[in-house]
């Protein structure tokens, strides 16, 4: 086992891992952060995205040794300190941008790193970053619109609503 | 949707925003993987590599001394369990039973498809069980395997069952009585178009992967099994009932939140029967998580029908007769509802939309050495209006009509219908979804949108298809004497607190269709208090007394019936409550807003004030009514519900390369009232993302030897949002169904069933525009298919 | 995955050194290798991380060319950072998904040599030069089949020179499902010459169209190409194409590659 330390959520976090456990089950089992989700084992659906050092990573793909001394965010650190959802969540509730809530901690950290650097992006330029996450309940519809939507677009003329 | 839906508030028709939503934004849901219990144990199940074969040796000493391992199960461990146990009993055209085979929880002697379990290692860690796993010396003597359904019916064709007389579970004939008369009309057609083809084999791939945690209390001998299931209390009686023999008092099953379903996590699965038994044995929570590529060869699979169907007409173009015979897979056993999926859910929805006098469906079930195969999103459906819509589309094309014009004049146009296979519509107006489609899709506007598609060299295509489906499933008395072996209702308490907040607790099953939020809407407009005060508990079995679950649309048709009818027995007892304060006759008494009031009069008092009273009954008529306010009802519908529909699919492809996209997509659903518009939309939009998957992009592949191709997202193409547009769906059209208290009829599939013959059609009529004599593509229509099928 | 050691030097040498121990296993980004570990399909004691090792990092445009690429540098940064040269860029901005981008590196890439990866036909497209601890290396060299490559044990890949042609671009056409190459063709165009790589469609991993490299070099443009064909036999045939159809794709996407860099 080695130590492996880091920064969660802006928060120091620290523990023994092996070399072969990944940043996942880092933050879900030896922190016990369990918003981060595990969906498949070929690193295709993005349950999993987290930002590591300010870029979307899929923590299914990385060894947690990998992330010693890195800055981590997670789901669970998106909203207020009282709870308030920022604007990205806030956006998934308002337009049903979730069914089952299981891909969705991993689409809220993708349109994170999305809206960063590129804060309108056009409905096309959304499908396309969101290659790597996959939904199996919205069909993307109401995803795409909460995105747009988080970045001050107007969805009013979108179909369906 | 008309304006005086969408612009109400609260309660039943408003777009009230989920409260589930909170807890899944911000990462604080319970999953099943989320829970982790005192001295957790893992396991790691070695499945066979073969698709058919005999053990010959199973030796796990070796296994069994690897550091952290805690034991090591095989078969032998499960001599005296139970099988597990299959639902649904189907009678053959013959009178005869469907042949059943065992299904252990582990491997007895042989294995039968890829995937198979055959030993368990329960170690101190999930990577100590597997290392272990490797550890394991079998001897497997790799035996002839069948995986196609027409070489499996052949003479002599290797059994997947010993002990069955044949790979064939059972050949039905719906309606058998009507076959000759069929045979006699397709005789006397004046056109006779008949089609070929394969419902494709999916994986139902719900983002959350299955788990299950077995507990064991040694103090109390109670067992608790938290799964992933859409109906906790099912898994309850199959598993505690049949296969490990604990009674329901000494069972309590929890699905917390669950990941999606779509079908696959409805059926009883050999991983929880194992990790409950195996808690019990070793005295230690027992956990397992399968990864995605373990589902791919662990979850019940969907669809996988070969069919051939053919439809008559008389000289005018009116449906005459339709006869369709079909191949259905079941896999290497009969998983849960299996068998109901290809006969009861399918044949008898083969009339469709149009009042086609004489129908005859002839299925033959077959084993193959296969992963099971159940009900995916629609089950028996899809499949049913696939071939039809296929059919027709095709009629059209030999007799040179307007495929919609087609349509329409054989729509059945007055309820309650009564089809030749043996349902009753009780409303629909297929007319006026059509209309509202040709209105949402832009029918008209197509030709322009075909001629600009041309001059970027794409060809355009449009499809138009409609649907039917029975949901809310269903009277139990008729599925009982159709094979069920289980009754259909639902149950549901209301349980009233002193100070006016309610729990719900429902044996609906959310995981994902936001009962949480959308059920108190029902309830607070029968009461007129505010939606906040109403709670829903679901997914444990110590909550509501019985749930049949959630699947087939019927979570609010049958789950909120039961709902509405337990909250009307509060409101009669909180009515007598009220009388009694009031110094009034209970028939007298009105509630609304929240206010009980004696008609008449300005008397009123609020809902609080009763609901205290029931639980601080100081001045209470207790000699007539007991203190307290908590009401149960069960809810057995009279009959299923019909959704119906008429959707539209534009693509355009690429001529060069095969390549198809989906360039507009409209449906117009008839799903009776609403309660929440924009969970519907979402419900829908939802299904029509798996529809487009199942007509473009999935399937699943077996190569002839049993050994599946699409093992994971590498080769199981699972459609992204970039392989999908914006959906145009709409639901004024609404007649209410008429023997519900709600008037609902379910949305879950209806997007799943309308949307794979609309891409199929739009893509035959792209191809056709360049000149192209295709007829038909089998789905998924990958570029590679469709570049084949322009070759010719 | 099988336990390991894991270890994170910080220069090519402590890298070479720490590979030098048996079943040793080098870890570029991972994104293809991390996934292989899962499925335990490889077992070796030590993973070396290159993602530390500072001369591996960067890119830097050498005059008017090269454009040297350290091997650690992921795909996320040549797509926005290879300016110079933009088909490059492009291509890696193509590459799996954006948080894919973020970790997968451009040695490691080439270290694997997936059939159906992208930057094994921008290298041997461009005619690149495979830059390792100990030596350089032609990409008509380098490239030796699916899977294999001219680097020996414990060689690492430090960097790709790139030179930058006249013209070139990249067209992918994925694979349904994992969104790999089912063809992916690289053309570039140089003052001597056009060169033409094709990844994803053959048997034998990533190859130079010769036919239409001289057909194109005479005449830069699509009609030059349409009747060409690369022989269906050696083409990939499985459960999403067949090898015709393959042979078919590495024409079209050939002439629309022609036409963007035209």
């Amino acid at each position: 086992m080695t130590k492996v330390t880091m920064t969660v959520n802006g928060k120091p976090a620290s523990g023994d891992v092996e070399g072969r456990t990944l940043l996942v089950s880092f933050l879900r089992e030896t922190l016990g952060m369990t918003g981060t989700h595990v969906g498949c084992d070929t690193s295709q659906c993005g349950a999993c995205v987290v930002h590591v050092d300010g870029k979307a990573v899929k923590s299914c793909t990385m060894l947690a040794l990998e992330a010693e001394g890195a800055e981590v965010a997670t789901i669970e650190g998106q909203a207020a300190a009282d709870g308030t959802l920022n604007t990205i969540q806030a956006a998934f509730q308002e337009h049903h941008g979730l069914q089952c809530g299981f891909c969705t901690p991993g689409m809220v950290m993708s349109a994170a790193a999305l809206l960063k650097d590129n804060p309108k992006p056009s409905e096309a330029e959304i499908r396309h970053y969101l290659e790597g996450n996959l939904c199996r309940c919205t069909g993307y519809h109401n995803i795409v619109k909460a995105i747009m939507a988080a970045s001050g677009q107007d969805v009013s003329a979108i179909a369906a609503e | 949707m008309p304006k005086d839906i969408d612009a109400k508030e609260s309660g039943i028709g408003a777009a009230s925003k989920r409260r589930e939503d909170i807890r899944f934004l911000s990462g604080t849901g319970n999953y099943t993987d989320d829970i982790n219990l005192n001295g957790q144990a893992y396991v790691h199940f070695l499945r066979s590599d073969v698709a058919h074969g005999r053990i010959t040796s199973i030796e796990t000493a070796a296994a069994a001394a690897m550091p952290g391992v805690l034991r090591v199960f095989t078969g032998a461990d499960f001599e005296g369990v139970g099988s597990i146990p299959c639902g649904w009993q189907v009678t053959d055209r013959f009178g005869e039973v469907m042949q059943e085979p065992a299904h252990p929880v582990l491997a007895q002697g042989k294995v039968r498809h890829v995937g198979d379990p055959i030993a368990a290692v329960v170690a101190e860690t999930a990577e100590a069980a597997r290392d272990a796993a490797e550890a394991i010396e079998l001897d497997i003597e790799e035996l002839p395997a069948v995986v196609d359904m027409k070489a499996a019916l052949a003479e002599g064709a290797p059994k997947v069952h010993d002990d069955l007389t044949s790979n064939l579970c059972y050949d039905w004939g719906f309606v058998e009585e009507n076959k000759a008369a069929v045979d006699a009309a397709f005789d006397a057609a004046a056109h006779v178009t008949s089609l070929e083809l394969v419902n494709n084999r999916l994986v139902a791939n719900p983002m959350e992967p299955r788990v299950a945690v077995g507990d064991f209390n040694r103090a109390t001998g109670d067992s608790t099994l938290y799964t992933t299931s859409q109906n906790p209390h099912v898994i309850r009686l199959l598993m505690g009932a049949f296969v490990l023999g604990i009674p329901e008092h000494k069972l309590r099953v929890v699905a917390p939140d669950v990941g999606g379903g779509f079908g696959s996590k409805i059926f009883h699965y050999a991983e929880e029967a194992f990790c409950t038994f195996a808690a019990k044995a070793l005295n230690r929570a027992v956990k397992w998580t399968s990864s995605r590529s373990e589902a791919f060869m662990s979850d019940a699979h969907g669809r996988d029908h070969v069919t051939k169907i053919e439809l008559a007409l008389d000289a005018d173009n009116n449906f005459t007769a339709l006869r369709t015979d079909t191949l259905a897979n079941m896999g290497a056993y009969l998983s849960t509802f299996a068998p109901s999926v290809p006969t009861w859910l399918h044949g008898t929805l083969m009339a469709g939309n149009y009042k086609t006098p004489l129908i005859y469906v002839n299925v033959k079930a077959v084993f193959t050495n296969t992963v099971p195969v159940d009900a995916y999103r629609g089950a028996g459906r899809p499949e049913a209006t696939f071939q039809l819509e296929r059919v027709i589309d095709k009629a059209a094309l030999e007799l040179g009509v307007d495929p919609i014009a087609l349509r329409r004049q054989n729509f059945i146009t007055e309820f309650p219908y009564a089809t030749p296979v043996a349902v009753e519509y009780d409303t629909g107006d297929y007319v006026a979804t059509m209309d509202k489609l040709e209105e949402i899709a832009d029918i008209a506007g197509f030709a322009a949108r075909r001629a600009e598609s041309e001059r970027a060299g794409k060809l355009r295509g449009l499809g138009v298809n409609c649907y039917i489906e029975a949901c809310g499933i269903a009277p139990s008395n008729l599925v009982g004497q159709l094979g069920a072996r289980a009754g259909l209702y639902e149950s549901a308490t209301v349980r009233v607190n002193a100070t006016g907040g309610i729990v719900v607790m429902t044996g609906s099953h959310s995981h994902g269709q936001g009962h949480e939020t959308s059920f108190p809407q029902v309830i607070a407009s029968m009461i007129g208090i505010d939606e906040d005060m109403v709670e829903i508990e679901h997914g444990d079995t110590n909550n509501a007394p019985m749930g049949m679950g959630t699947y087939g649309s019927r979570s609010l048709a049958v789950g909120g019936s039961a709902m509405v009818r337990a909250t009307e027995k509060i409101i009669a007892k909180a009515k007598k409550i009220a009388a009694h304060l009031m110094e009034a006759a209970d028939a007298d008494i009105e509630l609304k807003d929240g206010q009980f009031s004696v008609a008449g009069t300005d008397k009123s008092v609020a809902w609080g004030d009763v609901t205290l009273a029931a639980y601080v009954p100081h001045n209470y008529p207790l000699e007539e009514i007991e203190p307290g306010l908590e009401e149960t009802a069960f809810y057995d519908p009279a009959n299923f519900t019909y959704p119906s529909g008429a959707y539209a699919c534009e693509v355009e492809v690429d001529p060069e390369t095969g390549k198809v996209s989906i360039e507009r997509f409209a449906a117009a659903d008839d799903f009776g009232n609403i309660v929440n518009p924009m969970i519907v939309d979402g419900q829908v939009h939802g299904g029509i993302g798996q529809g487009i998957g199942q007509a473009l992009l999935e399937g699943c592949v077996y190569d002839e030897n049993g050994q599946l191709l699409s093992a994971s997202f590498m080769d199981y193409a699972m459609p992204r949002a970039d392989d999908v547009p914006f959906y145009a769906v709409d639901h004024s059209c609404q007649t209410p169904c008429t023997h519900n208290p709600l008037g609902v009829k379910g949305c879950g599939e209806a997007g799943a069933i309308g949307s794979p013959p609309a891409v199929v059609n739009a893509v035959v009529n792209a191809l056709r525009s360049a000149g192209k004599d295709v007829t038909h593509i089998d789905m998924p229509l990958s570029p590679a298919r469709v570049w084949a099928a322009m070759q010719g | 995955m099988y336990e390991f050691e894991f270890t994170r030097p910080a220069s090519v040498a402590e890298a070479v050194a720490a590979l030098s121990t048996e079943d040793a296993q080098a870890l570029g980004g991972g994104q293809t290798l991390i996934p292989t570990l899962k499925q335990r399909l490889a077992m070796p004691t030590t993973l070396v991380s290159l993602s530390g090792v500072a001369e591996m990092q960067g890119i830097r445009l050498e005059g008017d060319g090269p454009l040297v690429i350290g091997g650690a540098v992921t795909h996320a940064q040549v797509a926005s950072g290879a300016g110079a040269y933009p088909a490059l860029a492009a291509l890696a901005g193509q590459i799996g998904d954006p948080a894919v981008r973020n970790r997968g590196t451009i040695g490691g890439s080439l270290a694997n040599n997936d059939p159906a990866a992208c930057y094994p036909a921008a290298a041997l497209g461009s005619g690149a030069t495979i830059v390792t601890n100990i030596r350089e290396l032609a990409a008509d060299d380098y490239f030796q089949g699916m899977f294999t490559t001219a680097l020996e044990e414990g060689e690492i890949v430090v960097a790709v020179k790139f030179p930058i042609p006249d013209a070139a671009n990249y067209q992918k056409f994925v694979q349904p499902a994992s969104r790999f190459a089912m063809v992916g063709v690289f053309v570039a165009r140089f003052a001597d010459g056009v060169r033409v790589a094709v990844t994803g469609a053959s048997e034998e991993g990533v190859f130079r169209w010769a036919e239409a490299e001289a057909a194109l070099t005479a005449n830069f443009t699509p009609d030059a190409i349409s009747t060409l064909t690369v022989d269906a036999d050696g083409m990939i045939g499985d459960i999403h194409g067949t090898k015709a159809y393959r042979a078919h794709l590495v024409n079209v996407m050939t002439r629309r590659a022609v036409s963007a860099s035209a």
